[in-house]
């Protein structure tokens, strides 16, 4: 049943998918707010679908598919919450494919949950994913601002004629959105480290640097420590911010992946 | 009618270009000087904005060398001039000159400031005797004609500035421009009015640095600003976030060094210039940083223009108005050359009837005032009856091109060569009436 109500879920977001596509070419206030009521009722199927999976009863978000799942809303959390702060769509530019793609592959089918049979704290397990997901999501939108924004500062470079109307907010409000994101999901993403150690530690006895999955986290743990200290302590923005996000957003890409490879954070058989 | 219209604008001419030819308001009346004394013109002044370089003229044979005077007044050779420079004679040079009033060929069709500078030029040129009759004409009508497109199209109601402009821009880079600090550059009318744009948006608090440090101090105290030693100018424009310069400095007083300094010292926050000297204040160098948004006078008006598009209508509106008001200019400059005739006419006939009434008057001794006034109507009527054609003739012809012909035909017809040799000044009281 959960399954059900996170494709209808994933039907709304498809718009989102297209109004990503199109923003980037031209302005429609239609067409935003259309994306964003569509993405409204997304979110309220996708609500219902995780509220069913919740109350199953397990820690189920411990499965690739589920966590996606979670990640997915989490990052449209994100979006609604800058929306109703900043009042622009424009961050689903970068949001909607993400969220779409997550969700869709999410909706593929169920997974069993198998690695809860290895952890004993289970809170601390539920904590680890919530906290590291919250930050994740931050991430995302952090390396979305960074893109709008040099999307913005090449448009008002070119001094094109047109770049006065555009669906982008101003230069500064999209720096805003990125260092906001940044300050939000840096204290999330390291305690969420911190309690995947516990869990970690709790389940093996030790922690294994050299395993993929930590080895990977580390790396993105420390990039996005250096893009909060190089905006805090000299400004960066623009293009050496925008590069420094994409590499921690490739690198917590990479991280999500290690869970293929790694001994310690396998979620499933997969 | 002999004018001649010489110039380059923002259409012809790139600001490269233009900032060569740029005349400062300084030299002005002595550029208006040479110019009268440059053989071949009766009077002539010179339009300089930052979007064109005009001459108008009127000139003795209608074939004065105007691009001589450019050639030699800007040391420029005829090849790099050539191709950027547009020339109108006669009716043209007065259409093209009423759209320019009317704002019609601006960047911006419908702003009105070109109106302001048109009139400035032409007090400048007045001030020093460089306008006198013909152009005194010409330059009226021309600031009729644009009230009246003014008034009669809806060309400028949506009249666009380059200061509003320059707010929304700054709006594309600041979001809000609460708290933001102002730093001008230059003390000018334009920058003062883009500040006051940009005040008026929220910002709060203003620097004013000017060579002329007084200059600076009036201006900042009329903003509650603080005016700025212009030494100290690379010291302190970092805390503004946009700087609207406009000095009439020949090099650029911005370059990528300063524009590094600025950005280390606020942290990369961005800075926008709005840089509306020219020639150019801020190096083109500069503006390629990261965090530094530049937007000289031609950008300005590129951005203003695409506001504008759906005044096309009433442009083409305005272009009829313009077309009529051409026809009518030149129909009452050529009734200007067909009235001291007609009033040498009547005064010639005026003077036969006193002559004949004063001769009869002896013969038919002492008359009743009755008898008086009889014979003024009687002497009056027949005249007037007489002149009745020809001076309605006179004034047709006036409308058309055999004005001349006919005017050399009643001339003739009543010995009237001594009168039509009237002094201008004459002339052009004649012109005057209504």
């Amino acid at each position: 049943m959960s399954l059900l109500w996170l494709r209808f879920a994933l039907a709304c977001y498809f718009i989102g998918l297209v109004y990503a596509f199109v923003a980037l070419s031209r302005t429609s206030d239609l067409f935003s707010r259309i994306a964003l009521h569509a993405a409204s009722l997304g979110m309220v199927f996708h609500f219902v679908s995780l509220t069913e999976l919740f109350l199953s009863g397990h820690v189920v978000w411990a499965s690739v598919h589920n966590g996606e799942s979670l990640l997915a809303f989490l990052s449209m959390s994100f979006f609604m919450l800058i929306y109703a702060i900043y009042q622009t769509t424009s961050p689903g530019v970068v949001v909607f494919p993400v969220v779409f793609f997550l969700t869709f592959v999410a909706a593929l089918d169920e997974q069993p949950v198998l690695l809860t049979q290895f952890v004993s704290h289970k809170g601390w397990l539920a904590a680890h994913i919530f906290l590291i997901f919250i930050g994740y999501a931050a991430l995302l939108v952090s390396f979305g601002a960074s893109l709008l924004y040099l999307l913005q500062e090449r448009r008002l470079k070119a001094k094109k004629s047109t770049s006065l109307i555009s669906f982008l907010p101003a230069l500064e409000v999209i720096d805003q959105i990125g260092y906001r994101s940044l300050l939000l999901g840096f204290p999330f993403m390291t305690l969420g480290l911190l309690t995947g150690s516990v869990v970690a530690i709790s389940a093996y006895g030790h922690l294994d640097f050299l395993d993929p999955k930590i080895m990977l986290s580390v790396l993105m743990w420390v990039v996005y420590m250096v893009m909060v200290f190089t905006r805090w302590n000299s400004g960066w923005r623009g293009r050496r911010a925008a590069f420094l996000a994409t590499f921690a957003f490739v690198a917590a890409l990479a991280a999500w992946a290690a869970n293929y490879f790694s001994a310690i954070h396998r979620f499933a058989a997969s | 009618m002999r004018f001649q219209l010489i110039g380059v604008n923002h259409k012809s001419a790139p600001l490269e270009v233009r900032e060569r030819l740029a005349i400062p308001e300084s030299r002005l009346p002595d550029t208006c000087r040479d110019l009268n004394n440059y053989p071949g013109i009766e009077e002539a002044m010179v339009i300089s904005t930052c979007n064109r370089v005009e001459i108008v003229a009127h000139t003795t044979n209608g074939h004065a060398d105007l691009r001589g005077f450019l050639y030699d007044h800007f040391h420029l050779k005829p090849e790099e001039l050539d191709a950027h420079l547009y020339e109108f004679r006669e009716k043209d040079a007065v259409r093209h000159l009423f759209r320019v009033a009317s704002s019609l060929d601006s960047m911006v069709v419908g702003e009105a400031q070109i109106l302001g500078q048109v009139k400035e030029a032409y007090a400048t040129a007045r001030a020093v005797g460089a306008v006198r009759g013909q152009l005194d004409q010409l330059f009226s009508r021309a600031f009729a004609v644009a009230k009246r497109v003014r008034t009669e199209t809806a060309v400028g109601s949506s009249s666009v500035s380059i200061a509003s402009v320059a707010v929304e821009l700054a709006k594309k880079i600041f979001g809000t421009l609460e708290g933001k600090t102002v730093f001008i550059v230059g003390a000018g009318k334009m920058s003062e009015l883009a500040a006051r744009h940009l005040m008026a948006h929220g910002c709060a608090s203003i620097f004013v640095a000017n060579r002329t440090y007084e200059r600076a101090i009036g201006l900042a105290q009329r903003f509650n600003g603080q005016a700025i030693k212009f030494d100290d100018l690379y010291n302190t424009c970092d805390r503004a976030d946009i700087v609207i310069t406009s000095t009439g400095s020949p090099h650029a007083i911005f370059r990528r060094e300063h524009g590094e300094q600025f950005l280390s010292r606020r942290k990369n926050r961005p800075m926008f210039f709005i840089d509306i000297a020219v020639p150019r204040d801020v190096s083109p160098e500069m503006g390629k940083l990261d965090g530094i948004f530049t937007y000289d006078i031609d950008d300005l008006q590129q951005a203003v223009s695409s506001h504008v598009a759906d005044r096309h209508k009433e442009a083409e509106l305005a272009e009829a108005i313009i077309t009529s008001e051409v026809e009518r200019f030149e129909a009452r400059l050529h009734t200007l050359d067909v009235v001291p005739t007609i009033v040498s006419l009547q005064d010639h006939l005026e003077t036969i009837r006193q002559a004949e009434i004063d001769r009869v008057r002896g013969r038919m001794g002492q008359l009743t005032p009755e008898q008086e006034i009889a014979i003024e109507a009687l002497t009056r009527g027949i005249i007037n009856k007489v002149m009745h054609t020809p001076i309605t003739t006179l004034k047709t012809a006036a409308k058309e091109s055999e004005a001349t012909t006919v005017v050399d035909v009643v001339r003739r017809l009543f010995n009237l060569h001594d009168k039509a040799e009237a002094p201008p000044e004459k002339k052009n009281e004649v012109g005057m009436r209504p």
